[in-house]
């Protein structure tokens, strides 16, 4: 089996777009509304979660057939909570002010429904390699709806993207406001209401008879 | 009327399958409808059809309001002459003049963004066109301050007719109210134009007429109670309770005079289009709550405004007459809308007590209402068959 067969092309891609963690299994969506008010936490967010599903998926798959059934959740779990602190301390260590922004959400990955679905959905049946491409597509297909959610809220709700003023003052002289209600959570609720509905327009096969 | 009739004969068959204007379809059919009646009848079954349509229905709340809207226009240019100091000077006719100027746009704004869409979504998914806009169209300018940006209200307007009406398959399918959606969507995004003390008056000359006020600010007449003993109005003198009943104070456009609405009211309770079980109670509802406050807050400003003050006072004759009694969101079963008005009342009441940051509950208030009335009425016809198979267990 070549290491990039359809089989395991179908494993990066698939959560991509047709089995989208967010949009369409509807997983993940409590860091989804917290961390995308702005767009940089949103994609360290991202990265974080897609470096962890990839790692634990690799781990978990490494081990599968030496873990005993019974107790298989708490093992996935020690695996997780293990590259969780990894990554908490290395974004305390070089990114200091962005792990203050992500405050607890980069420690409840570890509750993030989107890995132990994995853990358990994949990496337990399958070979390494193919559990690490699902991990990333997971991880990015994740990561992807957050870096959208967030440019339209941090656009539309600072004037700004990355911290990086976009709308000139000469429109807020000219009596543009930035819209107040794309700063609160609700609005990242109504994004992905859009974007699933986007999605399930443009996807026949998305919706429901 | 014979001659508009024939007119629209002539025309129509261009908006048929074929003719050149077809792309129209949906909106001649929609002028036609609210002109005449249409008549046709149902092919199969029998149906027993009410002798009004719901476009007769919208039109009819749509002259209910106009009294407060007049009495809206009047005291913007009341308010604004007030600011400047030249009342006496001012003729009515010249304040009217100003407050129409100010209003018209609005209006203009509100209907063409929300009817826009609404026949832009009618011709796409090949449907009759639905009249819902008609009311919620002059419902948005009227609760909104004269200061709020058109810009802003053209937002709201898209926004509150696609997520809060649209989505949920248009007229008589939504859950919330679409006027008082719009209303929140600026309350939310943009606080600073439907808050604070410096968009209740208007203070620019519109074509020469009107007057000029720099820096002027005057905050609401239940801003004033949160914050001291009494309601200051725009020339600096307290607020007397005939400039309260009348509504002339700085307010929501549609929203300060309780005789206009009145007046309205009585429209609608006689012709039957509002629930007097759902009026009643909601007042029921805020002079009870006023009452429970006034003697157990005695620290608290706004909590020691005597009851009758409250319901006078912001929105709530407004909300409690046009607003909560919107049939689509209100409660159906008949005890129902008495707890459903009774909440609103109450729940309007709590808001402008318990929270520092919102003067006004009444917005709030009856969307919080209108999500629990799939509750209410759900509880509402258990207990009913409660109550019935308990009856019958008991007789066997």
């Amino acid at each position: 089996m070549g290491l990039f067969s359809k089989k395991n092309k179908e494993a990066l891609n698939t959560p991509l777009f047709k089995e989208n963690p967010v949009t369409v299994q509807v997983l993940g969506i409590c860091s989804a509304l917290a961390v995308t008010s702005k767009l940089e936490p949103a994609i360290v967010m991202g990265l974080s979660v897609t470096i962890i599903v990839a790692m634990a998926n690799v781990i978990i798959s490494l081990i599968r057939n030496t873990i005993p059934m019974r107790i298989r959740i708490i093992i996935q779990l020690v695996v997780v909570a293990a590259l969780v602190t990894l990554v908490s301390e290395i974004l305390k260590a070089f990114a200091y002010d962005v792990s203050v922004q992500l405050s607890v959400y980069i420690g409840l990955i570890i509750t993030n429904c989107i890995l132990m679905g994995r853990l358990e959905a994949f990496a337990m049946a399958n070979k390494p390699w193919p559990s690490f491409l699902d991990g990333i597509g997971n991880g990015l297909g994740y990561a992807m709806i957050l870096v959208v959610v967030a440019i339209f809220r941090e656009f539309f709700g600072s004037g700004a993207l990355l911290g990086i003023q976009i709308i000139p003052q000469c429109a807020y002289d000219a009596g543009y406001l930035n819209n107040g209600m794309m700063l609160m959570t609700p609005a990242a609720f109504i994004l992905i209401a859009c974007i699933v509905w986007y999605q399930r327009a443009k996807d026949k096969s998305l919706q429901e008879k | 009327m014979k001659f508009l009739r024939n007119y629209i004969d002539k025309i129509k068959p261009n908006f048929e399958e074929g003719g050149k204007l077809h792309a129209f379809r949906s909106l001649f059919d929609g002028f036609e409808t609210f002109l005449f009646v249409p008549n046709d009848t149902a092919k199969s079954g029998v149906n027993i059809h009410d002798a009004i349509d719901s476009k007769r229905i919208m039109s009819l709340v749509v002259i209910a309001l106009l009294p407060a809207m007049l009495v809206g226009m009047y005291n913007i240019g009341y308010q604004n002459a007030l600011a400047a100091g030249v009342v006496e000077t001012t003729t009515w006719f010249s304040m009217f003049l100003y407050g129409l100027l100010v209003m018209l746009p609005k209006i203009a704004v509100s209907y063409i963004v929300g009817l826009g869409i609404e026949f832009t979504v009618a011709q796409w998914k090949n449907e009759e066109i639905h009249e819902g806009f008609l009311v919620s169209g002059i419902l948005i300018p009227m609760i909104v301050p004269v200061g709020c940006p058109l810009w802003i209200l053209a937002l709201a307007t898209a926004f509150a007719v696609i997520f809060a009406k649209e989505v949920f398959g248009g007229t008589g399918m939504n859950i919330v109210n679409v006027a008082l959606i719009a209303r929140a969507f600026i309350f939310f995004a943009y606080p600073s134009v439907i808050s604070g003390d410096s968009v209740w008056v208007a203070t620019e000359s519109i074509f020469g007429i009107g007057a000029n006020v720099d820096g002027y600010t005057c905050a609401t007449a239940l801003q004033h109670l949160a914050n001291g003993p009494e309601a200051i109005g725009a020339s600096g003198a307290a607020l007397t309770t005939c400039d309260m009943l009348w509504g002339l104070m700085p307010g929501s456009i549609g929203e300060t005079s309780v005789i206009a609405i009145a007046l309205g009211a009585v429209l609608l309770l006689w012709t039957g289009v509002a629930s007097w079980k759902t009026m009643f109670s909601v007042f029921v509802g805020g002079i009870a709550m006023s009452l429970l406050f006034q003697y157990t807050m005695p620290e608290n400003p706004i909590a020691q405004v005597p009851f009758w003050q409250h319901l006078i006072l912001g929105g709530f004759c407004f909300g409690a007459v046009f607003m909560a009694t919107d049939p689509v969101t209100s409660a159906r079963t008949e005890v129902g809308k008495y707890i459903y008005g009774f909440g609103i009342g109450a729940m309007a009441i709590l808001i402008r007590v318990l929270n520092p940051g919102y003067p006004e509950g009444m917005m709030l208030a009856i969307l919080l209402m209108n999500v629990t009335t799939p509750f209410i009425d759900y509880c509402v016809v258990q207990s009913n068959v409660n109550a019935r198979a308990k009856r019958l267990t008991k007789k066997n």
